[in-house]
């Protein structure tokens, strides 16, 4: 199983590897313009509790930055599934599949990860004041998985780039603005709030600005994040085992 | 070596109406394919020969029915027998963002193959289908024939006893597909068992120890290519008159020359081949 695991990872390092400079740099575009816009533009005389408006922001950037990377990370999958039908070669081999599943989570993690190490490097550079620890790089993995889930599922069950955008449309791009990424939910009406607090990010958002600003950590978010990550991966194995029907 | 049973295979499919119906595309298969053979599974079109190399390369579960390798049903061991088998897609389904190279590590390496086993390996199967100087290119730079003798290759890496090859010369050139041809039999003479589904009834002909014949998800038939056409008669007579084209066949040439002298136009005697035996058998004329 960790063989197979390491092939399937071997795979995407592979071609990131050849892209690397590229995904850089492309990953640095929205969180520069997030940090100029929001944080030196918008936020400069904002003050968020004792911190700047830019130490509340860079936390809720890195979560939605996670986020997407991870989720689009996997969305390739759909046309590897119906156009050029690669992932036959997975079904045939002598593999079990959830070590496919596994690699490719993994992989997405991978570039949800350097994504969030670039958007470190430069919310430091522009000023801000963050705590990193083992915790909070556990968050962000956590994250990173749940939508790396999402991410597969929706590449298995969707039959156009079309249907995968829209998900992108309908559920990340709001999730993105909305779960308290760049303003705390507590200003939202109530019933709105109530079905954004249920969601992943928001939870990632509030754990990593918590652990950053060096506040009591919400085991109960946590707990949800784990519940997320255990559905996903379930939902993933049985859209996986749906290919042969 | 493999043995399928009363195996059926049903997808739900949209209808013109936009309803949902059943459509059976293989209907209660049953057949034994022997070690050492070049099995051949002809058919037209939609006949149901994809679904069941799928369904034997457990790329789809059947709906109904059981396949045995060496008599272990597939479902008491599938990780074990998908280790026995190499599989050349009729889809050219190489990874778009590996090289040919990593495209066969990448095989290699999900058949567990030690790291000294596949550099071996890649570069014997690539000399072998005669692409040795592709290893770093992308796949999607080589020509129609060369990517099916990559396919070929790659299927090869982890040295399958049972090859199933669906279409492999599919819209392929006569001097790749005879290349490709030449290439199955000397598999077949180290003693690879060779499954293969094809709708060129020469290419069955040329290569097959035994055919099955299907249609609509049948097995029509199954039987050697030349019992095939002894059991029509081996000489045929063809002519054509006011009904159209017409066939008939003969046990000997003589019988057929002197039917041929009785008939008003000219006719054509030749021996009977695999053709003639299909359109009797599927009553339709496909794929030639």
């Amino acid at each position: 199983m960790l063989q197979d695991i390491c092939t399937v990872f071997w795979r995407d390092w592979v071609v990131l590897k050849r892209r690397l400079p590229k995904f850089i740099l492309s990953r640095m575009v929205a969180p520069m313009l997030y940090l100029v816009a929001f944080g030196w533009g918008l936020g400069r005389n904002i003050q968020v509790g004792s911190g700047s408006y830019l130490d509340f922001l860079v936390p809720g950037i890195m979560a939605l930055n996670s986020m997407n990377i991870s989720y689009n990370s996997l969305t390739p999958l759909c046309t590897e599934r119906i156009y050029h039908r690669s992932i036959g070669e997975y079904i045939i081999a002598p593999m079990h599949f959830n070590a496919f599943i596994i690699g490719k989570i993994l992989a997405a993690v991978l570039r949800g990860l350097i994504s969030s190490a670039i958007i470190m490097i430069l919310a430091l550079a522009f000023g801000a004041n963050l705590n990193i620890t083992p915790l909070f790089v556990g968050i962000l993995i956590l994250n990173c998985i749940i939508f790396a889930e999402v991410g597969f599922f929706a590449a298995m069950k969707m039959d156009s780039y079309e249907e995968l955008s829209q998900v992108n449309t309908y559920v990340l791009l709001p999730m993105s603005f909305l779960c308290g990424t760049f303003f705390s939910t507590r200003t939202l009406p109530e019933v709105f709030r109530w079905f954004i607090d249920v969601l992943p990010l928001t939870h990632t958002s509030y754990l990593l600005r918590g652990i950053s600003t060096q506040s009591p950590v919400a085991l109960e978010s946590v707990a949800v994040l784990a519940v997320y990550a255990i559905i996903g991966f379930i939902l993933g194995n049985k859209a996986f085992r749906d290919q042969l029907k | 070596m493999i043995k399928i049973q009363g195996l059926i295979k049903e997808f739900q499919v949209k209808n013109k109406e936009k309803k949902t119906v059943t459509k059976r595309a293989v209907d209660n298969l049953s057949l034994n394919v022997r070690p050492g053979e070049i099995f051949g599974i002809l058919g037209p079109n939609g006949a149901g020969k994809t679904t069941t190399i799928r369904m034997l390369t457990m790329e789809t579960k059947p709906t109904l029915g059981e396949i045995y390798y060496n008599g272990e049903s597939i479902t008491q061991n599938p990780l074990e027998i998908k280790k026995l088998i190499g599989v050349v897609p009729q889809h050219i389904n190489f990874d778009n963002d590996l090289t040919v190279g990593e495209n066969m590590e990448l095989h290699g390496r999900l058949h567990h193959m030690s790291s000294e086993k596949r550099k071996q390996r890649i570069q014997e199967m690539l000399e072998f289908v005669e692409l040795g100087d592709t290893i770093n290119r992308m796949p999607r730079s080589l020509s129609g024939g060369m990517k099916r003798r990559l396919l070929i290759a790659r299927s090869l890496i982890h040295e399958p006893k049972i090859l199933f090859m669906d279409e492999p010369t599919v819209a392929l050139d006569p001097q790749v597909r005879r290349r490709i041809w030449d290439l199955i039999r000397s598999l077949a003479a180290k003693g690879t068992t060779v499954v293969i589904t094809t709708h060129y009834i020469e290419e069955a002909e040329a290569l097959c120890n035994r055919v099955a014949i299907v249609n609509k998800g049948k097995l029509i038939a199954i039987d050697t290519p030349e019992a095939f056409c002894n059991s029509l008669g081996r000489i045929t007579v063809e002519w054509d008159d006011q009904e159209g084209h017409q066939y008939q066949f003969f046990e000997s040439r003589q019988e057929a020359a002197a039917f041929a002298g009785t008939l008003e136009h000219g006719a054509h005697i030749r021996r009977t081949n695999l053709e003639d035996a299909f359109i009797e058998l599927t009553g339709r004329k496909e794929g030639v």
